[in-house]
């Protein structure tokens, strides 16, 4: 990985860790309903383990695609998924609706997974990890495994400073203004990243 | 799709208190003459900047007769920023308003001109009954994931009664609600604590109960509703029915805190078939369980008989049938409309089980008739009824009609309608706008419901405390 790719995966990261739907407005929430700021922190492994689950799937399963297919293929591919959702989000803005306000560990992280799912998280980063050259399953799986982690980790910076800035200094009522829409951005910028990766294929 | 969150979205009840005032009302408006005149979604002028404050500056009628519009609510509001289904850059722009004797449903746009909305769906009872098998539809609330809309009964016009959903973007009638009801048939009003994933609902009667007028054999008999039910608002399940006792009949109004954190709210019962009183209960959670108590009584006022009407000439005394409540945004003042007696009352429920009386303003009432001060020589029939608290707290708006059959019973004389304006003063008194006066008598049909511009004191529910 060189270090224009980390730098994406960890921009990307800190994309998503401040972006309010995937997750740092809810352990918000749920520490101001227990009014403790334990339950801030509490919440934050779940909601991390769930988009890195999301990210790993993602790259796992692109993964497998590259030991079985051609690069060319495989680039191609995933070029029209990443595309192909981007012009989905376009056309379909449906928020995903699950749980409440009163949730387990495990249904925060289950909720973590669909939020990034639905928002195509793991997708984006496809254009960086498939750059990385070799077809041995270990590099492969090496490359996948450290992109999903850069990725990760600066999401679970940007996501608990954020959180706890928020909880702590801001109150939630910045959200009324920072909450910016960007949906079509996002959904703009996935169709431009899939066809820049067929165009580099 | 919006940049920025709708600026009439607000994360807290603390939050929405600072929001600016209303300046314009949406009423519901119903035709009571019955020769196929239609009702009507009225836009009153509410900015005390304009020329037209306290004046009807719109009415669009309705396409076809016969709707009797009763309550109505936003497409989205406050609801929209909580955390697991967050969908912020929708807008409050729509007023969904049920018809409760056509079971027709309108969807009106008021972006366009706020003044004039516009009619841009109609969902037909035909639609309402396919998709979710009830009738009737009342109360709305717009949820995290979808408009709730409640019904008062089956297509034949018997139990169960209950709660359906509408697609927030589409409008389009997604089904029941409930997985399990458990022993819940009757049904009212609903809303949730939406920090404990719980929803309450309440009892009236089915329509076949209630749409001849009140049934006074049902009354005496106690088959009226007096439960309320608690569900899990995520599993849809029952969980808990809590009997508030079957002489205090028609449980109504629910008002719980607006604090996501805190568990209690508020319900009146309109009638006690022992004594003709009011109630209002409180309810909370205790430990795992819901519990709910009597905390304020309001007592019949003795009347002379002969200006009674005829059913109530027997008892020599006016029932206050207390019909609707409205809790501020802070959780402090409770207002308690007794529609029979001509008085809106308000208490200080900062602690919940002990309200004190702050306040009381006298109107209309079976027997007092007493006028408003903008005119003074004129004695007002039907009494304060539908009561919605501005977000700060500091106004409350009322009108006079409760429901058309039942109208007739309590005022035979025919309800001529009216909206007014309390002021709300910080140590919860309240006193009557002499200036603020709405008369609908010209128009000649009845107002009822009122929703404030960007939101008031029962259309928004809060994720955060």
């Amino acid at each position: 990985m060189d270090a224009v790719s980390v730098l994406v995966l960890a921009g990307l990261g800190a994309f998503h860790g401040l972006n309010p739907a995937m997750g740092w407005l809810f352990a918000v929430a749920l520490g101001l309903q227990e009014r403790s700021r334990a339950a801030v922190l509490r919440a934050l492994p779940p909601i991390v383990l769930g988009h890195a689950g999301s990210v790993l799937v993602t790259l796992a399963l692109v993964t497998a695609a590259r030991l079985a297919a051609p690069p060319r293929a495989v680039a191609y591919g995933a070029a029209a998924l990443v595309c192909g959702f981007g012009v989905w989000r376009l056309v379909r803005r449906r928020h995903p609706r699950w749980v409440g306000m009163r949730v387990t560990r495990w249904e925060l992280a289950g909720w973590s997974f669909l939020m990034s799912s639905a928002h195509g998280a793991g997708l984006m980063l496809l254009p960086v990890t498939l750059g990385g050259g070799g077809t041995a399953v270990l590099t492969l799986t090496a490359g996948a495994v450290a992109a999903a982690a850069v990725h990760t980790l600066a999401m679970l910076a940007v996501l608990a400073g954020v959180a706890v800035l928020v909880y702590e200094r801001l109150g939630v009522a910045v959200l009324r203004r920072a909450w910016i829409n960007l949906d079509v951005v996002w959904a703009v910028a996935l169709i431009g990243a899939g066809a820049a990766l067929a165009l580099t294929a | 799709m919006l940049v920025q969150p709708d600026p009439t979205f607000y994360p807290s009840a603390r939050e929405a208190m600072r929001a600016p005032r209303e300046l314009l009302a949406y009423v519901a408006l119903l035709d009571a003459g019955g020769d196929g005149r239609p009702d009507a979604l009225a836009t009153v002028d509410l900015d005390p900047g304009s020329p037209a404050y306290g004046t009807v500056v719109n009415v669009h009628d309705l396409p076809v007769a016969g709707d009797e519009l009763h309550h109505f609510g936003w497409n989205v509001c406050s609801a929209a920023l909580c955390p697991y289904a967050p969908h912020p850059h929708v807008e409050r722009r729509y007023l969904i308003v049920p018809g409760l004797r056509s079971s027709r449903i309108y969807v009106f746009d008021t972006k366009p001109d706020p003044l004039r909305p516009v009619l841009v769906k109609t969902i037909e009872p035909e639609t309402i009954l396919d998709r979710t098998g009830y009738s009737r539809p009342h109360t709305v609330h717009c949820g995290t994931d979808a408009i709730y809309v409640s019904a008062l009964g089956n297509a034949e016009g018997d139990a169960p009664g209950g709660v359906f959903m509408l697609d927030h973007d589409t409008f389009e009638p997604l089904g029941r609600w409930e997985v399990d009801r458990g022993p819940q048939r009757l049904h009212y009003d609903f809303w949730w604590h939406l920090g404990h994933d719980t929803m309450i609902t309440s009892e009236w009667g089915t329509p076949n109960m209630i749409e001849a007028g009140p049934d006074l054999e049902l009354l005496l008999g106690r088959q009226y509703g007096h439960r309320l039910h608690v569900w899990d608002l995520r599993k849809r399940v029952h969980l808990q029915e809590i009997d508030l006792g079957d002489q205090y009949q028609m449980a109504l109004e629910l008002r719980p805190a607006h604090d996501p954190t805190r568990t209690h709210g508020f319900v009146n019962t309109v009638i006690s078939v022992e004594d003709l009183s009011a109630n209002i209960f409180t309810w909370w959670l205790d430990g795992g369980t819901w519990r709910a108590e009597k905390v304020i009584t309001i007592p019949a006022e003795p009347a002379d008989p002969a200006v009674l009407p005829e059913p109530l000439k027997q008892f020599g005394a006016v029932p206050p049938l207390v019909s609707d409540i409205a809790l501020t945004l802070d959780d402090r003042i409770l207002l308690v409309s007794a529609w029979g007696t001509g008085e809106l009352l308000a208490f200080d429920v900062s602690d919940p089980r002990n309200p004190k009386q702050t306040g009381s303003a006298r109107l209309g009432g079976i027997a007092a008739r007493a006028a408003h001060p903008k005119a003074p020589g004129r004695p007002l029939n039907g009494g304060p009824q539908m009561v919605e608290a501005s977000r700060d707290g500091r106004r409350a708006y009322f009108t006079n009609s409760l429901y058309r059959s039942w109208d007739e019973v309590f005022y035979p004389d025919g309800i001529s309608s009216w909206l007014v304006k309390v002021d709300i003063a910080e140590d919860g008194s309240i006193a009557l706008d002499p200036d603020f006066f709405v008369d609908f008598s010209a128009d000649g049909r009845r107002a009822h419901q009122v929703r404030l511009q960007g939101g008031d004191a029962s259309s928004d529910s809060y994720c955060f405390p």
